[in-house]
């Protein structure tokens, strides 16, 4: 059980790095533009299938084939926000970039279904299977080089938000999208790329994914968005490092409740979990209070 | 059925016409409530005269979904807090209806005397689920009733009682072939007219008022005396009554439930889709909504035999909703009668101000009134 245990709590926390990533890129969405996307959990699985696409195809090694698929899922991104976000206009602003990236995810989803059929799938590699033993059970690379990946991506976003103009201009549109175009701050630009850059993530978070998670299908979509959203609003909305600490949290939490309870009930013990937290904290653990408006 | 849609330019433009049902003195009164009988009459005449089985399949569906769409939209459109788990009452109703009828060993026409129970249960549910999830606003309530969605869906497939992956089935309804579905086509109806009658009448209460202030000013609300907790919640509750009464009833009329289907996420985004289509917040949009695109969706699942092109055209016309009619078809379609009624009138009778448009109101439906851009 001991042994289990630690695997358990290695597993969850290697594995919550890469649901970190993903989370810091919806966070950032809905800190710069002020919106939910829906659609990021079924850009994940759209990720893990280019990725999928171009080691079995091309036969293009997955971490190589990343310098594909970001660039890839950036031009997505931005296309998304270009064509739906962008128009969408007055007061019910909120309600109506839910339901369109939810209508964006669904049109995903049912492409995906009709290229790649409902079988699961998982990515392979010579490192996928293979690995060194720690703490007297077998760690696959796979885990190993998806957490560096995920922690060097997030210390890059760290750095651009914290180190940089483009970060500067990225973080007054948060606070104030108002102000910031007072000062001459091109919000528009500034959203697009901000969209781009969420969504460009979920291109490393599905491969690792895809090649952790014990198989994909268009469906498992619903199952990373639920669990991504139930992060971000974990951790507080809008705060980078809540997502990242609530996605740590609430994959080991997973993993360990999986050891030692049953796999049925550990995603039950999961949205458990997040609601207890809202019903004493309604804001999230690192969360600033909402403002007044509707 | 869409005839409700000028009474609820009524509810909120003119106080006094909401208190008696009769007609008090205007003749435009006397049509709508001349045309609602109408359409009520087809409504009830309907599986009498069309008797293929396949087109009385989809209106029960249909009028399934009305009611699902309008008790709906009796909280969320009225409170303008967006509910994604409203399957929620969906699933509990169905199961609660289906544990009972297998339970007690119902048979024939009584079962639908369990749908109360089912929407009772549904209700139950609502309280804290309610609690927790009405403490938040916006994206983050919307996020959590995903969430608690989820919750009852992994619990359908994982307890024991609810039958797990294989479901509930219906017991075997001793009913002739040929009519088999006249009885859900009456309960439907029953159930499609009571939650368009109650969100009628909560719109026009002072309860009804209160869940509007808080849509459009919910600090404000609270600083003018609305106990805004108390009438979200009891909003909440009263939508979950009657959608648990609809999933017991679909839950008959299917004949199977499994936890991916009454739980199911595509049900949310289809009500919801129905009811921004027609208007959300107005009487008539949701029943519009609904009787658009629910027959559009049963077409495409017996043309395409591949359920993700009709997955693919859900999302679509739900972006075009969005982009193009974001609003709805029943306010801006008013928007523009107005428009055209204010152009004519001044074109026509250059003289006359104001008086013009109210003269035409007999003629056209739906009178001008300066507030209708205030209503969703």
């Amino acid at each position: 059980m001991g042994r289990e245990l630690t695997q358990a709590i290695v597993d969850g926390i290697l594995g919550g790095g890469v649901y970190a990533l993903m989370a810091v890129g919806l966070t950032l969405i809905f800190g710069v533009l002020d919106i939910i996307n829906i659609a990021q959990g079924i850009l994940v699985v759209l990720g893990a299938y280019l990725s999928y696409v171009l080691s079995v195809h091309l036969h293009i090694d997955l971490f190589v084939g990343l310098l594909v698929t970001v660039p890839a899922m950036f031009l997505v991104g931005v296309a998304i926000q270009w064509a739906f976000i962008r128009p969408l206009r007055g007061r019910e602003r909120t309600s109506m970039s839910l339901l369109a990236t939810y209508a964006v995810a669904i049109i995903l989803e049912g492409v995906l279904y009709l290229i790649f059929g409902s079988n699961f799938v998982s990515l392979n590699a010579s490192y996928v299977q293979t690995g060194p033993k720690v703490f007297g059970f077998y760690l696959d690379y796979i885990y190993i080089y998806g957490f560096a990946a995920a922690v060097v991506l997030v210390a890059a976003i760290y750095y651009m938000l914290y180190r940089t103009q483009f970060g500067r201009t990225i973080r007054a549109t948060m606070q104030d999208h108002t102000a910031a175009r007072i000062v001459g701050i091109n919000v528009n630009r500034v959203q697009m790329l901000t969209f781009g850059i969420g969504v460009a993530v979920t291109a490393v978070g599905g491969m690792v994914f895809g090649a952790t998670g014990g198989g994909f299908n268009p469906n498992t979509g619903y199952d990373l968005i639920s669990r991504l959203l139930a992060i971000i609003i974990l951790g507080g909305m809008g705060s980078i490092a809540g997502a990242m600490l609530a996605a740590v949290f609430m994959i080991t939490l997973e993993a360990v409740v999986d050891v030692l309870w049953s796999p049925n009930w550990s995603v039950v013990v999961f949205y458990g979990a997040l609601v207890l937290v809202l019903a004493i904290r309604p804001q999230g653990v690192f969360g600033k209070k909402a403002a007044r408006a509707q | 059925m869409s005839a409700p849609s000028p009474t609820s330019t009524d509810l909120v433009t003119t106080e006094p016409a909401r208190t008696s049902l009769l007609p008090a003195g205007r003749p435009g009164m006397l049509i709508r409530l001349g045309s609602l009988a109408v359409l009520l009459v087809i409504a009830a005449i309907f599986p009498l005269v069309i008797t293929n089985p396949l087109y009385t399949q989809f209106a029960v569906d249909t009028l399934i979904f009305v009611a699902a769409v309008v008790a709906w939209n009796l909280f969320s459109g009225f409170s303008g807090y967006i509910s994604l788990g409203h399957a929620v009452f969906f699933g509990t109703g169905a199961y609660t209806v289906g544990l009972l009828t297998t339970h007690w060993k119902v048979i024939g026409g009584t079962i639908f005397a369990l749908l109360p129970l089912g929407g009772l249960a549904a209700a139950v549910v609502a309280v804290p689920f309610g609690l927790i999830a009405l403490r938040v606003r916006r994206h983050t309530f919307v996020v959590i009733t995903i969430a608690i969605f989820f919750i009852f869906q992994l619990m359908a497939f994982n307890l024991s009682f609810t039958g797990g992956v294989q479901g509930l089935s219906t017991p075997f309804f001793l009913w002739s072939a040929a009519d088999y579905n006249n009885p859900f086509y009456y309960v439907a109806l029953i159930l499609a007219v009571g939650a368009i009658v109650l969100a009628w009448l909560i719109r026009g209460s002072r309860f009804g008022l209160r869940l509007l202030a808080i849509r459009d000013d919910e600090d404000r609300a609270r600083g003018l005396g609305v106990r805004a907790m108390r009438t979200k919640l009891s909003a909440f509750i009263i939508s979950g009554f009657v959608t648990g009464m609809v999933g017991g009833l679909w839950w008959f009329f299917i004949g199977q439930a499994l936890p991916e289907t009454v739980f199911d996420p595509n049900f949310d985004l289809s009500v919801v889709l129905m009811a921004f289509l027609g208007g959300a917040g107005t009487l008539a949009g949701p029943v519009l909504g609904a009787l658009i695109l629910e027959p559009l969706q049963q077409w495409e699942a017996i043309t395409f035999t591949n359920g993700y092109v009709a997955e693919i055209s859900l999302g679509v016309i739900f972006l075009a909703v969005i982009l193009l009619l974001p609003r709805g078809i029943i306010p801006t379609g008013k928007e523009f009668l107005t428009r055209w009624q204010a152009i004519r009138a001044r074109r026509g009778q250059p003289a006359q101000d104001g008086a013009a448009p109210a003269a035409s109101g007999a003629a056209v439906p739906s009178p001008p009134t300066p507030k209708t851009g205030s209503i969703r």
